[in-house]
């Protein structure tokens, strides 16, 4: 076994031997083969292979089953016994307008929240209950929102089913995702700029106003952006909230804001009903049409983070 | 030019009004939060306790039989909170070392182009909607789950087939759904961890695998539990994913039982209980919620400790 390293002579022998006594291997040029580590890299290799295959799956298999459901008629009609069609403009003029209401409460509140966070708050106990339970908000399952908004803004606060209730279930639902993604921005913002702000005779709201929410608005947009993929794919919060009226409101005058108060499903919530009627080629036509979003929210996100980068 | 000659020489009263209130309609909004989570917690006591004593705590949380509409009716959830905790700590189980390991990839071994390619994947399988999640398990792994079923009960003369809509089948979804968050979190636990930690032990000649699974991995720990438990808080939570996957009768946690979670309890009856049947089921969303907290609150402590050893 030491062949080699006594035809090598005395120098190299004695590293050898000393290497020997070390770890055991014959040679410092012969690498030792270790069987354990090739099996854990293969492992490892097979558990990242098997992560992006099961995306790619995903994808190719909603693709496949939904193409053929997606046509224009799938897109701009709403389901009419009458004419025998089965379209799902509804549910997407429901989601659009859940998202934009949803929005228009919890973006101020989470913005202030943020504010407050980083450039009021001085630490303590306050601030450490309300990071707790901003962490706590985003670890409540979507069921219970649901169950809590059907009670308290559904019977306690006498909406109903209605979209103004499912926008302000959804509303708590983000509130962290906003708040947390506009506080890491606002963190970002250098200090010197508050420093100068502040030493040129501006008060604490101007200088929050015209310096530091501008420059921290990519954040607060890729909050915002993060905020409408969960409402898109939402649907246990919105079961009990919002139900599942997949008609079209008439919008003629008032009725665009009368909506609000009305019964109204989204896109997830008619893929769910889709589902339990076994109508699988509807329900993958609109899960196609959800991945799409989420999809176009991820690059969205990721253009906007790049250009956020390359400001800097 | 002179409204901002105003505006630095404005008067101070109407400065100082502006400036205390935009403070306190911050702070009000930093309340939002905490006066959430106070709200929810107060009305799913109020809504899921009542049942308790109308019932009986011992009828509710210690009887195996869910019968709500029986003559006699029975609200037994022995067995849901028995399913999801089993269903939870099996997806656990399977997801945990896929996603970790996925994590290892990408922070320590993948190179760039590969790292480009699979980190997209694992952020889009995150924004995936659970109800997608859900058709993909009935069409795709309850079909392969009978299969599988037939073959190992093909003998059994009890055996009440499901047509693959089994715990197995929940549980697999289950793992698959929790990859994207547990992939996501290890991963920045895995590069917080100085570089110097991985130079010194490869210069004292340990293989890049040893440096992972002793150096890299111990230093990441409290990130990865983190992870692991943000898994659990989401798997023991999510619903639409399983409700039709798990097939929705009540049964004792076996793998091919047609069983029912905490979470498909509430939706699959929600719509048409009443009396207190639905206090019950508001009171299966209470014993979810203590488990959230539980859950929520051990994070609390792992984070805080991880904050005390950096």
């Amino acid at each position: 076994m030491n062949n080699f390293a006594t035809q090598t002579g005395d120098g190299v022998l004695s590293k050898e031997t000393h290497y020997e006594f070390v770890s055991g291997s014959s040679s410092i040029y012969q690498k030792k083969v270790r069987i354990a580590d090739t099996v854990l890299l293969g492992v490892i290799y097979l558990c990242a292979a098997v992560s992006v295959c099961l995306l790619l799956g995903i994808m190719g298999y909603v693709l496949y089953r939904g193409l053929p459901s997606i046509t224009w008629e799938f897109l701009t009609t709403v389901p009419s016994a009458l004419k025998g069609t089965f379209g799902i403009f509804a549910n997407i003029f429901n989601t659009v307008y859940m998202i934009v209401l949803t929005l228009l409460i919890v973006t101020p509140i989470g913005i202030g929240s943020a504010i407050y966070l980083t450039e009021y708050a001085k630490g303590g106990k306050l601030v450490r209950m309300i990071e707790f339970t901003t962490e706590t908000l985003s670890g409540i399952p979507s069921i219970i929102y649901g169950l809590f908004g059907m009670v308290f803004f559904g019977v306690v606060c006498g909406l109903g089913f209605s979209i103004l209730t499912g926008a302000l279930t959804l509303a708590i639902m983000i509130l962290p995702i906003i708040t947390r993604t506009t506080q890491e921005a606002l963190k970002t913002v250098p200090e010197s700029y508050r420093s100068g702000a502040l030493g040129m005779g501006a008060t604490k709201w101007y200088m929050i106003r015209t310096i530091i929410l501008p420059s921290a608005m990519p954040g607060i947009v890729t909050g915002v952006i993060l905020g409408i993929g969960r409402i898109v794919g939402e649907s246990a919060a919105l079961l009990f909230t919002a139900g599942s009226v997949n008609m079209m409101p008439k919008l003629a005058g008032m009725g665009i804001f009368e909506h609000a108060l009305k019964s109204g499903g989204t896109l997830t919530i008619q893929m769910y009903l889709s589902m339990t009627k076994a109508d699988y080629a509807s329900a993958f036509g609109i899960a196609l049409v959800l991945l799409i979003v989420v999809l176009g929210i991820n690059l969205l996100t990721k253009y906007i983070t790049k250009k956020l980068d390359t400001n800097k | 030019m002179k409204e901002k000659t105003i505006s630095i020489m404005g008067s101070r009263k109407t400065k100082s009004v502006v400036e205390t209130s935009a403070q306190v309609i911050f702070t009000v909004c930093a309340l939002a939060a905490l006066i959430a989570v106070a709200a929810i917690t107060l009305y799913m006591v109020i809504s899921g306790a009542p049942a308790l004593t109308e019932v009986g705590i011992k009828e509710i949380l210690f009887s195996t039989v869910w019968a709500p509409s029986a003559a006699d009716p029975q609200y037994g959830i022995l067995l849901m909170i028995l399913t999801s905790i089993v269903g939870t700590f099996l997806a656990i189980c399977i997801g945990v070392p896929i996603a970790v390991l996925t994590a290892v990839f990408l922070s320590e071994i993948g190179n760039k182009r590969i790292t480009k390619i699979v980190k997209p994947a694992v952020e889009l399988l995150a924004g995936i909607p659970s109800v997608v999640y859900g058709l993909l398990g009935i069409l795709l792994i309850c079909p392969m789950m009978y299969k599988l079923e037939q073959f190992v009960f093909a003998d059994s003369q009890t055996h009440q087939f499901t047509g693959g809509a089994n715990l197995f089948s929940a549980i697999l979804v289950l793992a698959i759904m929790i990859l994207p968050t547990v992939i996501n979190i290890s991963e920045t636990a895995l590069r917080a961890v100085p570089q110097h930690y991985r130079a010194s032990s490869l210069a004292l000649g340990a293989t890049k695998i040893q440096t992972i699974f002793k150096v890299v991995l111990p230093a990441a720990k409290s990130g990865i539990l983190t992870a692991i438990v943000l898994g659990t808080g989401r798997a023991i939570g999510e619903a639409m994913a399983i409700l039709l996957v798990a097939g929705n009768a009540v049964n004792a946690p076996q793998f091919f039982n047609s069983v029912r979670f905490l979470t498909t309890g509430i939706v699959s009856e929600m719509s048409y209980a009443s009396g207190i049947h639905r206090e019950v089921l508001f009171t299966i969303g209470l014993v979810l919620f203590l488990f959230i907290m539980v859950i929520n609150i051990i994070l609390n402590i792992i984070l805080k400790k991880g904050a005390q050893q950096s």
